[in-house]
């Protein structure tokens, strides 16, 4: 630790802290653009100037300049941190001054304002008039796809989005071209952005030079209700706030979540709010003569206890989807239960995951966080850039550090790092047992549904469960034996134990032309039901299952319910609602607890408080939200023995398209775009 | 006057053979085994004693710099030298002359100062439009490794490589570490200072960057002794300099001479004086278009020594020692704005008061070149300068501010002439009319 004096307050803070972390552990406050504290640093806008004693007589950038730089004083004193003297006062006002002269000040048109950088800093440190009396600088605007809008006469050349793009989503595709005053930010060939994570550089930009364009003048910061909650369009449970007006959710934006996803969102998480507003299902339907026709509540209620009575519960299944809150998968299961039906699955995709080879076979058991220790990466049929493109992000950065060998067993996909690739499919697993323990002190598989979502997927997750163990991937104090899910409601569901009771058909049995009579889909899209059994579908949007169902008991979409969901670690976390249910939609657990009712099955909870306490009663480890309560390693080495017949086929990832894995996202016009985009550039590079 | 005996570069103007042999006779590769047989301490303790500073610009003590260098190489992390041969400072034409005429001078300081700071890999960065004095430099280093005298295996027991590389000939490229990214393929921006490259230099690894002609004089000064360099010229501020003339002289040249030799003395001496007599100089740049003016006068130009001190005295720098010689037909506004309109051209853009500050000053001094300003702007144009002046990365910012404050600093009165000339004339072209601010149009 050394000791800094700043503003005449002593500090002792670590010495490879930077002056401006040193200064805001004083609590002074230190203005900036171009720093961020997960990007590298830069320097280049020079507001954070502050003025130093033992270093060199000039101004110094702070964000760049770090403790240990600074030489103490003659006689020992500690080096002197000057942030509101009248050098700094005079950097600060010139660089402001230098930032507006060229900058178009058109805050009353511009989507920024309200929460611009720039303008809040022009409070504190501009001028009212401008003495530049020149024409100002015009640049023309770029072309870079449908989710970011510019404006680049407003940029200040920070160049936080070059270095995002470069750095954590790992495709440099903007750079800035010409130099000096004809400084542009550019993707050098107009081409759209092609990560999955470019809507973060709108929340980096510290001004309106990128700016959402979906959410192009639809409304202003101040007018919003923000609601903190969490992300279900993967299985990472991103930390979001929803912003709504009125009904409407206008944007969602990430909130800083160190353990999972930083201050970083997928595209996915953030642009699919407008399919909240389309294709909604806002009132109860009920099939007649092969067409759905508006019903209400109760003549839907009767339709389907009709049918109840008319089969036995061995004829009846349920089958949860992937965006479901814990609470009403619970309710489901308790609701079956009370019917005496086996036929429950919560995996649609088929995959073998099972809660009875132990919690930790189907988490991700080292945490997320885990990857920044992790020295030894194994990816098995996964693409995690598609999967969680956040996570790809996280081990994108830990490649980046160094001494991390990363392998892949799968598709061989751009994951933007390099990796050695091992095989496609169970065989080169396979290989793996014969490979001496790993030299390595923490090394991790990443299974992905590629893995284990397909008929030999035990045998596989076996296999994987053997190697693992024989390469000391899961050892005393490290267990690195990792599942990345790609649906937000399967750990609770599995947690729940939302599969097949004793003689039980699973998803895709029940599935089968014949198998059953009655099936309960609780927003199951990404499954097709044979013809044949009457399909009750509770959902949110009018997709693949509202096309198969023969009643439909509208639902309530995630910004429009609370309700717990696990993430791929396992960890509870709490989604709130921003807004309410279009029409008569109702939040699923309502319709749960009415439908049980019809079906002369009460369930035995009155409201949600009730419905989570006897949740929490039967889980407990459901009532530590954020807190992840750690599986048993050694449910792993039972799994290793099973063994199995495994299949020769490559292992594939099972997200086809990743602007469309689920409903909202399939009615978002905007995934639309960009998922249409994405297949144009496959097929160019296919050419 | 600096006397025929100490001078170094012997062959600047290219009357003699610029080769291997040429060099042998001109007294160099004589014995230099001998030299670094002494030991790096010796070279380096002898460097400091010699007083020589950089003749890059900053005028950095050359045996200080080479002292920063790590005492013990890590074998992960090799040395570097990088030598700076991207002379593009205009009015500066110093450096191509030894690449031209007389590059085994360079060759042979690389050796030297490479084992004088365990350094077994140099690299020299042309600049980019210096076609024939890399072609040259290039067939000097192969006639070096044709003789053995440098490479992996050389006569002299010092492994040593040398890479001749070709800049793409941007301006900001001489910047020490715009150069040292430049040379990792990188775009020229300057680093951030520190880590100095003496800690993390070229790819992360302890580096110095001399410039051509201070590693040039190294040999002379070696075998010679620090003594006999340290005695030309006024104490710290020792040894000769190429001066490069040019301008409004009879004659412009370049010329090696004593360090501290008055400019009077140089011009008249070498350079057959100012055109039209010493009383029609105007204005003289002493060291290249980045340093301020100094106005002719009792006090300025007429007593000034052309060394780092005498400079400093009349609020200039020696700099590169490109002496920029103006009469008094020099339209001074429009000189100083096209110096402005360079540093504009050159400004890698990266940080704030530069990228924003170089446009705003040329734009100003062009209204100024034609009187079309107001005088208020004059000490708003000064305030603009300050707050380039010190607040950039690199010393580019101070660069392009200083000739402009030279300006306003001794030209007041004729900035407020030509204003009032001009809007004397209402007629011509209308008197600035700041336009009327609107709303986002």
């Amino acid at each position: 630790m050394s000791k800094i004096i700043v503003d005449g307050t002593e500090v002792d803070v670590p010495p490879e802290y930077t002056l401006l972390q040193a200064c805001e552990a004083a609590g002074a406050e230190i203005p900036r653009f171009c720093f961020h504290e997960r990007l590298s640093i830069a320097g280049n806008c020079r507001m954070c100037l502050v003025e130093v004693k033992g270093g060199p007589p000039k101004p110094q950038a702070s964000c760049a300049m770090s403790v240990r730089d600074l030489r103490p004083g003659p006689n020992g004193e500690p080096p002197v941190v000057l942030t509101n003297s009248p050098m700094v006062t005079k950097a600060r006002h010139g660089v402001m001054e230098f930032l507006l002269i060229n900058h178009p000040l058109d805050c009353p048109i511009c989507d920024q304002g309200g929460e611009c950088d720039l303008q809040d800093q022009a409070m504190a440190y501009g001028v009212d008039s401008s003495r530049f009396k020149e024409n100002k600088r015009a640049v023309e605007d770029k072309y870079l796809g449908a989710l970011v809008k510019t404006s680049m006469n407003r940029c200040i050349q920070c160049t936080r989005c070059v270095r995002f793009m470069t750095e954590v989503a790992g495709v440099p595709e903007l750079g800035a071209i010409g130099r000096g005053e004809d400084m542009e930010i550019t993707s050098y060939l107009e081409r759209a952005l092609t990560s999955e994570l470019q809507g973060n550089v709108i929340d980096l930009c510290p001004v309106g030079a990128l700016t959402s364009k979906p959410y192009e003048f639809k409304a202003r910061p101040w007018e919003l209700a923000k609601t903190e909650s969490v992300d279900v369009m993967d299985a990472l449970g991103s930390a979001i706030r929803i912003d709504s007006r009125g009904r409407e959710v206008m944007r969602i934006l990430p909130r800083v979540n160190d353990a999972i996803n930083e201050e970083w969102i997928s595209d996915k998480t953030r642009y699919n709010v407008d399919g909240l507003k389309v294709q909604r299902l806002d009132r109860p339907y009920i099939r007649k003569g092969g067409k759905l026709v508006p019903a209400s509540w109760p003549e839907a209620f009767a339709a389907i206890a009709a049918k109840a009575k008319a089969t036995t519960p061995q004829r009846i299944g349920a089958i949860a989807g992937d965006l479901a809150s814990v609470e009403e998968m619970f309710a489901l299961k308790a609701l079956m239960d009370k019917l005496g039906v086996a036929n429950i699955d919560c995996r649609q995709d088929g995959s073998k995951l099972d809660p009875k080879f132990g919690r930790a076979s189907y988490l991700f058991n080292s945490t997320i966080a885990g990857i920044e220790q992790a020295d030894a990466i194994m990816i098995i049929g996964s693409n995690p850039r598609l999967e969680a493109p956040v996570l790809n992000a996280r081990i994108r950065r830990r490649w980046a550090r160094g001494d991390c060998l990363i392998g892949v067993v799968g598709e061989r996909a751009d994951l933007t790092y390099s990796y050695n690739y091992l095989g496609a499919g169970p065989d080169s697993l396979a290989q793996l047992l014969d490979h001496p323990p790993a030299d390595k002190t923490k090394p991790m598989f990443i299974l992905g549904a590629g893995a284990f979502a397909r008929p030999d997927g035990a045998a596989v997750l076996a296999l994987a469960a053997k190697a693992a163990l024989s390469l000391g991937v899961v050892k005393d104090g490290w267990n690195g034996f990792n599942v990345l899910h790609s649906a937000a409601s399967r750990v609770g569901g599995l947690d729940l134990g939302f599969t097949p009771g004793e003689g039980g058909l699973d998803a895709p049995g029940m599935a089968k032309a014949g198998a059953l009579d009655l099936i309960f889909n609780l927003g199951a899209d990404e499954i097709q039901i044979e013809p044949g059994a009457f399909v009750v579908y509770i959902g949110t949007h009018g997709d693949r299952g509202a096309h198969r169902a023969d009643v439909i008991l509208p639902g309530a979409a995630y910004p429009e319910k609370t309700g717990i969901y696990v993430n791929t670690e396992g960890r509870p976390q709490f989604g709130d609602r921003a807004t309410f249910p279009p029409g008569q939609a109702r939040e699923d657990w309502a319709i749960l607890r009415a439908l049980s009712d019809a079906l002369g099955a009460r369930l035995p909870f009155d409201s949600l408080t009730q419905l989570r306490a006897t949740v929490n009663a039967a889980h407990p480890h459901l009532a530590r939200l954020d807190e992840i309560t750690p599986a048993d390693a050694g449910a792993l080495a039972n799994l290793a023995s099973l063994g199995g017949a495994l299949d020769k086929a490559p292992f594939v990832s099972p997200i086809e398209d990743f602007y469309l894995t689920n409903p909202i996202a399939r009615a978002s016009k905007v995934m639309a775009e960009c998922s249409a985009m994405a297949k144009a550039r496959a097929l160019k590079a296919a050419e | 006057m600096l006397a025929d005996k100490d001078r170094i570069f012997l062959n600047l103007y290219g009357l003699q053979d610029w080769g291997l042999d040429g060099a042998r006779a001109r007294g160099g590769w004589d014995n230099t085994k001998a030299i670094l047989d002494k030991g790096r301490d010796w070279l380096v303790a002898e460097m400091k004693a010699s007083g020589q500073r950089g003749r890059g610009g900053a005028g950095f003590p050359t045996g200080l710099k080479w002292s920063f260098m790590p005492k013990n190489v890590d074998p992960q992390r090799p040395h570097y030298l990088v030598v700076n041969a991207d002379e593009s400072e205009p009015g500066t034409c110093k450096d191509r002359e030894i690449m031209r005429n007389d590059p085994h001078l360079l060759v042979e300081g690389c050796l030297i100062a490479a084992c004088a700071m365990g350094v077994h890999a140099c690299y020299v960065y042309v600049r980019g439009e210096f076609i024939l004095e890399r072609e040259r430099l290039q067939a000097a280093v192969d006639q070096a490794y044709e003789a053995k005298l440098i490479g992996k295996d050389n006569i002299h027991g010092w492994p040593f490589d040398l890479y001749v590389h070709h800049g793409a000939g941007a301006y900001i490229c001489g910047e020490e570490t715009a150069l040292l990214e430049s040379l990792e393929g990188k775009k020229g921006m300057p680093r951030l200072k520190p880590p100095f490259p003496a800690n993390m230099g070229l790819y992360g690894c302890p580096t110095t960057v001399n410039n051509v002609e201070t590693i040039a004089q190294v040999p002379d000064i070696m075998r010679r002794g620090a003594a006999w360099f340290a005695g030309i010229g006024r104490p710290n501020n020792s040894g000769t300099k190429l001066f490069c003339i040019s301008g409004h002289v009879e004659r412009p040249c370049n010329v090696e001479e004593a360090m501290g030799v008055p400019l009077r003395e140089l011009l008249e001496k070498h350079a057959g004086g100012v055109r039209g007599g010493w009383d029609n100089l105007l204005a003289v740049i002493p060291g290249g278009s980045s340093m301020p003016l100094i106005p002719a006068g009792a006090d300025q130009a007429d007593t000034l020594l052309m060394d780092f001190d005498g400079c400093r005295e009349k609020k200039s720098a020696l700099g590169t020692a490109a002496v920029i010689v103006m009469d008094k037909s020099t339209d001074i506004i429009k000189a100083m704005t096209r110096i402005s309109y360079f540093y504009k051209h050159e400004s890698c853009g990266q940080c704030t008061p530069c990228r924003e500050g170089m446009g705003w000053m040329w734009r100003v001094l062009t209204r100024m070149s034609e009187g079309r300003a107001k005088k208020s702007e004059i000490d708003m144009l000064m305030e603009v300068t300050t707050q380039i002046e010190g607040h950039t990365i690199c010393a580019f910012g101070d660069g392009a501010a200083w000739p402009v404050q030279g300006l306003l600093r001794h030209f007041r009165p004729e900035i407020e002439r030509r204003i009032d000339q001009y809007s004397a004339n209402p007629d011509t072209l209308g008197v600035y009319d700041p336009p009327t601010p609107m709303a986002a149009e």
